[in-house]
């Protein structure tokens, strides 16, 4: 996994609640089996006419929006399907932080196994980001996952809070199917212990 | 003092230490073609194998036709993700049914039919309404490929514990009220994000009379609500179900698992962080007028007013908008053009019994273009038998395969731009059933009568030309 320490980049804004998986990335590219490419069809139906044509009003559309590589969102962000493709999406556009005052859970912890760092923080500091968003042309902010920061170098910091064991994770880019083989002793212990009456569906593994 | 869930949890721990996720073992992974291939790829760069084929399990749903099944598949996308899904279950010794195979079906359908779900157990699959599980009492909750991938590797996953919340419901569904239209009432009060960080344990008197099938179709959408997953306690209804199914523990090993089963219930003081309670007897027929499952109206009602619809304006303006409804407008008055009735939530064969009752005698309205997508072939097959096909096909009906089919809309069926669709499915989302296509979610019973309306339609006064078995529609 891509790691993570501190990043700087340019803000967008899509301030509305409960903005679900299906918007971020539509199920028609879910027929894909690769993790990379779905930056094009991020916000598909958001983003481009029936006829595939750019709708010029839509946020990422905008030239002063398209290199942006942090999102701020409304409440929910994220609810509704599994699909990781939806954050492989936003990673895949350029975007490396989400900022929401909540996030759908499975995409919330989606986000963290591929490096997007998706941040929790109050409704009126959103809102608050976001007009600064609006009005200032080129507002950069500088996200800072080891001193858990979110800066701008003229007029703004906070603080914000995240999981510890996720933010060493992110940290250091571990992959962590790693750190679970790590237990690989505890877990075969535990197989041992599970009930007789558990079933195995494999036939050439009948046990 | 110990809640369900709480108890399901303590019996996975593998590992635990203070300060980070738990350890938690996973008994059953079920897997499915569109959030799996990249998980394989994983393994594969990595050089790493399936810990526990013998607990994971697979069937083709998302992607695959409904109808034609065995010709070519000529979406060259999905072609290449059913085949590549084939493959990786060969190679690593994975069972999994194919399009036609006799227990081929949605995942959340097929598996608990075949035994496959019981109480007290682990159950994860990359897919958001795994939570339907939950109704054995076994947590149950939707991955990503990232997890999913965790979990072929290594069969656990890195979980941090929710918090327990209880939605009792007391009182009895009232006839023509089915538990889509108690899940609905529950999602429009409590919001589709008020059980996020709960896993929600539903319980109460309603809870209790209802049959396996409807408390599915409860946990089923406890993911709309924003739970991790939902729960209900098993008791004699659950172990009526699973008795004599195909994975279901037989002889003494029953006895020993039924003895297990019957410690797990939330115990009477057990804590929970929050309550919320329902009363069945109020619950009408519901149907949603907007872009989440959270704006639903009764079919008696209307399309609610801003200052009544507790939700922020520009939600409001955008999703009236989108679903090109005014409002005030009679719930009743809303005409549609498609009927769906299928889905992981609402595709079982109570659902198709309840539905063919209203059907019976009936043709399909003029303007409206319906369809059946049963939930598996063996659904396919028992309502073949019944005679349910029949009158849905007599009623003008399209009878198609099983399948996800038009709740996520990415196998080829799929509403056009303006088409309105009444639909048994479980997400209403701008552009999920189709771009610019308008969903309307409901029960089988009423998406069966709008069918035949041309509009929604309150199937409490619904005249049954089938006299003699009306009372049977609603197991009442």
């Amino acid at each position: 996994m891509q790691a993570f320490k501190k990043h700087t980049g340019k803000t967008a804004a899509i301030f509305q609640p409960n903005i679900d998986t299906d918007q971020i990335l539509p199920k028609q590219f879910l027929k894909r089996i690769t993790k990379n490419g779905y930056g094009n069809f991020l916000f598909f139906d958001w983003r481009f006419d029936e006829q595939g044509n750019e709708k010029p009003d839509f946020v990422l559309n905008q030239p002063r929006f398209r290199d942006a590589s942090i999102l701020l969102a409304g409440k929910n962000f994220g609810s509704g399907s599994s699909r990781e493709h939806a954050p492989w999406s936003l990673a895949d556009f350029g975007f490396r932080v989400v900022i929401a005052p909540s996030f759908g859970e499975i995409f919330y912890n989606n986000c963290f196994k591929i490096g997007l760092l998706p941040i929790i923080l109050e409704e009126n500091l959103v809102a608050e980001l976001v007009e600064k968003t609006e009005k200032i042309e080129n507002y950069l902010l500088t996200v800072d996952l080891e001193k858990l920061l979110i800066f701008n170098e003229k007029n703004f910091s906070v603080r914000f809070a995240t999981d510890e064991f996720r933010r060493e994770c992110l940290l250091n880019g571990w992959d962590d199917i790693g750190l679970i083989l790590k237990f690989e002793d505890k877990i075969s212990e535990f197989e041992l212990k599970r009930p007789l009456w558990t079933f195995f569906l494999n036939e050439n593994k009948e046990q | 003092m110990k809640t369900l869930y709480d108890k399901i949890w303590d019996a996975h721990i593998v590992h635990a230490e203070s300060g980070k996720p738990a350890l938690l073992y996973v008994d059953l992974h079920l897997i499915h073609e569109v959030t799996t291939p990249q998980a394989f790829d994983g393994l594969r760069e990595k050089n790493r194998k399936v810990r526990r084929p013998d607990l994971t399990i697979g069937t083709l749903d998302h992607s695959i036709p409904t109808k034609n099944i065995f010709g070519k598949i000529t979406d060259e996308f999905a072609a290449k993700q059913i085949e590549v899904f084939r493959k990786h279950c060969n190679k690593n010794n994975i069972k999994f049914f194919d399009i036609g195979a006799d227990h081929q079906g949605i995942v959340h359908v097929f598996a608990p039919e075949m035994g496959l779900s019981q109480p007290g157990m682990t159950i994860v699959c990359g897919d958001s309404h795994t939570s339907t599980h939950g109704a054995f009492g076994a947590l149950a909750f939707g991955i990503g490929t990232s997890e999913v991938e965790q979990v072929l590797a290594t069969q656990c996953l890195q979980q941090t514990k929710s918090k327990n919340l209880l939605i009792r419901i007391g009182g009895k569904l009232g006839f023509g009220v089915t538990a889509k239209d108690l899940i609905l009432h529950i999602i429009g009060i409590i919001g589709t994000d008020g059980a996020n960080g709960f896993v929600i344990e539903y319980s109460g008197e309603a809870i209790e009379n209802l049959t396996m099938e409807a408390r599915m179709t409860v946990c089923n959408m406890s993911i709309e609500a924003g739970a991790r997953a939902g729960l209900i306690a098993p008791d004699e209804t659950t172990f009526e179900y699973l008795k004599e199914k195909f994975y279901a523990p037989k002889g003494e090993n029953w006895e020993n698992a039924m003895e297990y089963w019957k410690t797990l219930p939330s115990e009477k003081d057990a804590k929970f962080d929050k309550t919320i309670e329902i009363n069945a007897n109020e619950i009408a027929p519901y149907v949603s007028w907007g872009t989440t499952p959270a704006m639903v109206a009764p079919v008696d009602g209307n399309v609610p007013e801003l200052s009544v619809a507790k939700i922020d304006g520009q939600s409001y303006e955008r999703a009236l908008n989108y679903m090109n409804l005014q409002p005030s407008q009679k719930i009743e008055e809303i005409e549609i053009n498609r009927a769906f009735i299928g889905s992981c939530t609402n595709s079982r064969i109570e659902d198709l019994r309840i539905a063919a009752q209203i059907v019976k005698g009936y043709k399909v309205n003029s303007k409206v273009s319906a369809m059946v997508v049963p939930g598996s072939q063996t659904v396919k097959k028992q309502a073949e038998s019944e005679g349910l096909a029949k009158i849905f096909t007599d009623a003008g009906f399209e009878w198609r395969e099983s399948g996800c089919s038009m709740c996520v809309a990415m196998n080829g069926d799929f509403l056009l731009s303006g088409e309105r669709c009444a639909s048994t499915s479980n997400r209403n989302f701008e552009g999920r059933q189709g771009r610019g296509g308008q969903t309307h979610l409901a029960s089988p019973a009423t998406v069966a009568a709008a069918a035949i309306c041309g509009h929604f339609t309150d199937v409490r006064d619904w005249k049954f030309k089938d006299n003699g078995l009306w009372f049977l529609v609603f197991g009442l």
